[in-house]
């Protein structure tokens, strides 16, 4: 018996153990993927002046390492996602959060799930063989550019739009709501008034994570971009975006040159961009759990 | 304006936006299974592919998907599952568990490429392991790394008090407590997530090109985690991006669609025996 | 001679006779104090009563005598428990190893997601127990202890789950007797149960008591008074009266007692 009971605490501790050891790798992880990145990235600048890659757009290694131009087109494709998917999120989450009938809402559900299912090479490839070929014809240019790759993104951040934004309607207590209701006021009053402000942070929490989301897409981009490392004349001209710069120059590189570094420079670029939003997200959080 | 015709224009604007949205979804899916399904025989799907001649396969893409998956979710559910545990059954609120909550969130938001990046400086080029399949599961176990955490704990903290204080006042220590308590109530939560996880890694591609690398081995089925491996979601990429085969087209037709498939099948299939697993846990068919 | 050692038998008969003693205990919930310099002394196989209104701190007390109250945070013990004689808040202590000698069954009742017969199953095989034909006769015998045997011989491979809630409750004390405990606590064990239920566990009770000392919180007097063999009556964090049942029903010392049980209390 006292056998047993030993290596019954045994196992308590032991497990106790490996779950901090776990829970402390994970921590370790993003440390390393900082770490690791931001050295490799850093290189660049014994070589090229950190003016030049942020703020100059004539990208041609290994003469010239201007990084403008992507950087400027990871934030335009990420603002034009914002503008087609966050309206439309937002609508969608309202309607399956306040709006929808019971059977509705249900039958709606799993498409949450398909937009999830669907991988972000399919959603390019979809770009490629409908939305480029659509905006040649009807629109004009290339089709290639800042628009094919703006609404793709705006599509595919809708899953992430759509369910934060849900889960943060659904949160406002129903006590909020029908006293309103109980003032005569109707539906669209109540929402409008009372539940979007009550949602806000929930909300623009929702638009972040879209816009982490659409930022830090690499391959339905390259697959529509166009790359070209030419600043936009329009939104209908092929250019590029950090990330569709890095899936298509890694692997004509050799590890260590300072065209690669400068590859790493930028994804150092997109993870510092990440990780801000993720703090902003946390402060929009906070400011929630403080006026409740 | 009248507020009466006011909330009828918004309830309109909300059934529409619930249209445009199932539209898309509805346009997408028909696209993808209308060009791709003449595609997929068995020839295409299990068949190896070719390097300039037209009709090859994807059979040894379709492999790696999966072995890839496997390997990956072999690395990082321990793990993830682990920390998940920790947070939720463990943590007391302090700094330590702000540190490791705000490194999930962290790890969650770092985009596959930057993952991907890092997986080929580290696994391929410090360790020496080369464009491999190991890297790439390593490197994809990073992405799954989060989800995992995040799931285990939400399926944990849905499980109530009760149960646990239930247990510890039988005397059971604190492992014994979730190792027979929560985790089986957890269960299927947990099956859920892991499955979502799973869904999302088979159809990843940005963190896997630079890490698995772009080609296949010439054997096939090829279970040597050193060589390297292209999946099916690369595949597809590739044979848009560079491929120069002159059937690139039936191929991504084809490639797309299977991969679509087989992220919707493997959702369906992990779902419905987690069910009946559930059920026998809780005890025959009571209630 | 012979008288002394017969004088020294008794005493220590009576020393044993006392399972477990509280002194000058007091609880606190970050600053909030929920119980201060309490002092009681537990009887062995004894039924003993805590009473007062909500808020008063049974719960806090109760579950401070089988430590359950480690779980919450921020939660601040004094003084001394002891059990036999030990303090069971003494650094060291294995707490795993009190709560299978303090066992504890809750308000509302809390089977676990499983069949009945793993319920009753659970603690023997946490503390070791495999052999298949002793768990059988271990839960026969504690379904039969908490008067459901009956009821749910033909079913013990169904969910928990799907019991009536009298019958889960009772299975709750079933799966607590299976691990033998000597102290049995119980946290207003009727409160969530209909009359014929809350009379079934009550003789359940007088029927225990022979083999455990029980402690039980309840807010209904009458249970109180029909259960029990001592009663505490706690107000406000405090102990105010603790003695036989029938001396704090009928005679109580102290006025605010008198008050609580005949209901002139706010
Ligand atoms: N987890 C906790 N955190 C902070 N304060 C608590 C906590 N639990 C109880 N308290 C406080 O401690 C005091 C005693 O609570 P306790 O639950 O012991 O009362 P009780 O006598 O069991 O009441 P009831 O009859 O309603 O069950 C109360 O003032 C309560 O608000
Ligand atoms: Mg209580």
């Amino acid at each position: 018996m006292t056998r047993i009971r030993h290596s019954v605490l045994w196992y308590d501790r032991f497990f106790r153990y490996v779950f901090v050891a776990s829970a402390a790798l994970v921590s370790l992880i993003i440390l390393a993927v900082v770490f690791f990145v931001a050295r490799q990235g850093f290189l660049t600048f014994t070589v090229v002046s950190p003016w030049e890659f942020l703020f100059t757009t004539n990208w041609n290694p290994p003469a010239n390492y201007g990084a403008f131009t992507f950087i400027f087109g990871s934030f335009a494709v990420t603002v034009l996602a914002i503008c087609f998917g966050g309206p439309l999120g937002l609508a969608g989450a309202i309607f399956l959060a306040k709006v929808a009938p019971e059977w509705v809402r249900e039958s709606l559900r799993p498409a949450t799930d398909l937009f999830v299912g669907i991988p972000s090479v399919v959603y390019g490839w979809i770009g490629l063989t409908v939305f480029v070929p659509f905006v040649r014809e009807h629109v004009n240019g290339a089709g290639f550019g800042l628009l094919v790759a703006g609404i793709i993104l705006g599509i595919m951040i809708l899953p992430t739009v759509i369910s934060v934004s849900e889960d943060s309607l659904r949160a406002v207590s129903p006590a909020l709501e029908e006293a309103s209701y109980g003032l005569g006021a109707t539906r669209w009053q109540t929402l409008s008034r009372v539940v979007l402000p009550a949602a806000a942070p929930g909300l623009v929490t929702a638009v972040i994570l879209g816009m982490a989301r659409a930022i830090g897409e690499a391959m339905a981009v390259q697959m529509v971009i166009g790359n070209s490392p030419q600043f936009p004349r329009s939104l209908v001209t092929p250019t590029a975006t950090l990330t569709s710069e890095i899936v298509l120059e890694m692997g004509n590189t050799p590890f260590g040159s300072t065209w690669n570094n400068a590859l790493f420079f930028m994804a150092f670029t997109l993870l510092v961009l990440s990780l801000a939003m993720i703090l902003v997200v946390r402060l929009v959080v906070r400011h929630r759990g403080a006026t409740p | 304006m009248n507020k009466y015709l006011a909330d009828r224009l918004a309830t309109a604007c909300f059934w529409a936006a619930a249209a445009v949205i199932t539209g898309i979804l509805l346009f997408f899916l028909t696209h993808i299974f209308w060009r791709g399904a003449p595609v997929l025989s068995l020839a295409f799907v299990l068949g190896t592919p070719r390097e300039m001649t037209a009709g090859g396969g994807v059979g040894p893409q379709l492999f790696n998907t999966f072995y890839i998956l496997v390997l990956s979710l072999l690395f990082s559910l321990p793990i993830g599952v682990g920390a998940g545990i920790y947070l939720a059954e463990y943590a007391r609120p302090g700094p330590l568990t702000n540190l490791i909550r705000l490194s999930t969130e962290c790890l969650a938001s770092v985009p596959s490429i930057v993952l991907g990046l890092f997986g080929a400086v580290v696994f391929v080029w410090y360790l020496g392991l080369g464009f491999c399949i190991l890297a790439g599961a390593a490197a994809l176990a990073l992405l799954n790394l989060p989800v995992l955490v995040r799931v285990t704990e939400e399926a944990l903290r849905a499980i109530p008090v009760s149960y646990r204080e239930a247990s510890l006042a039988l005397g059971a220590t604190k492992w014994q407590t979730i190792r027979r308590v929560v985790l089986p109530s957890a269960l299927l939560g947990m099956v859920t997530g892991v499955s979502l996880v799973a869904g999302r890694a088979l159809g990843e591609s940005a963190i896997l090109i630079y890490t698995a690398g772009l080609s296949v081995s010439r054997y096939f089925p090829d279970f040597d985690p050193f060589v390297a491996g292209e999946t099916l979601a690369v595949h597809l990429w590739y044979v848009n991006a560079q491929s120069l085969v002159p059937d690139a087209t039936r191929i991504a037709d084809g490639s797309a669609a299977l991969l679509v498939l087989v992220v919707l099948v493997f959702n369906l299939c992990i779902g419905i025996p987690s069910r009946i697993l559930q059920r026998r846990l809780l005890g025959g068919g009571g209630k | 001679m012979g008288r002394l050692v017969a004088e020294r038998l008794t005493a220590a008969e009576e020393a044993i006779r006392i399972k477990m003693e509280v002194q000058g205990l007091s609880v606190h919930y970050g600053n909030t104090p929920a119980l201060s310099n309490v002092n009681l002394a537990v009887k062995a196989n004894h039924v003993t009563a805590l009473i007062g209104p909500s808020g008063c701190g049974k719960t806090t007390f109760l579950r401070t005598l089988n430590r359950m109250n480690d779980l919450i945070e921020g939660v601040r013990v004094t003084g001394r428990v002891l059990l036999d004689g030990e303090d069971i808040y003494r650094p060291g202590t294995d707490v795993v190893a009190l709560r299978k000698r303090v066992g504890m069954v809750f308000q509302r009742p809390n089977p676990f997601p499983m069949s009945i017969y793993d319920n009753v199953a659970f603690g023997p095989r946490i503390h070791g127990l495999r052999d298949r034909r002793r768990l059988n006769e271990i839960v026969e015998k504690a379904l039969r202890d908490a008067a459901l045997w009956d009821e749910v011989k033909d079913r013990l491979r169904s969910s928990a789950l799907g019991l009536s809630g009298g019958q889960q409750q009772r299975l709750c004390i079933a799966r607590l007797l299976a691990v033998e405990p000597e102290v049995v606590l119980m946290d207003e064990p009727t409160s969530a149960l209909d009359p014929i239920s809350m009379l079934k566990i009550e003789e359940l009770i007088q029927d225990l008591k022979a083999t455990y000392t029980i402690v039980i919180v309840t807010h209904n007097m009458q249970q109180a008074a029909r259960v029990s063999d001592s009663t505490a009556f706690f107000l406000s964090g405090e102990l105010v009266e603790y003695g036989p049942t029938d001396v704090i029903f009928t005679r109580p010392r102290d006025r605010r007692t008198e008050d609580y049980i005949t209901g002139r209390f706010g």
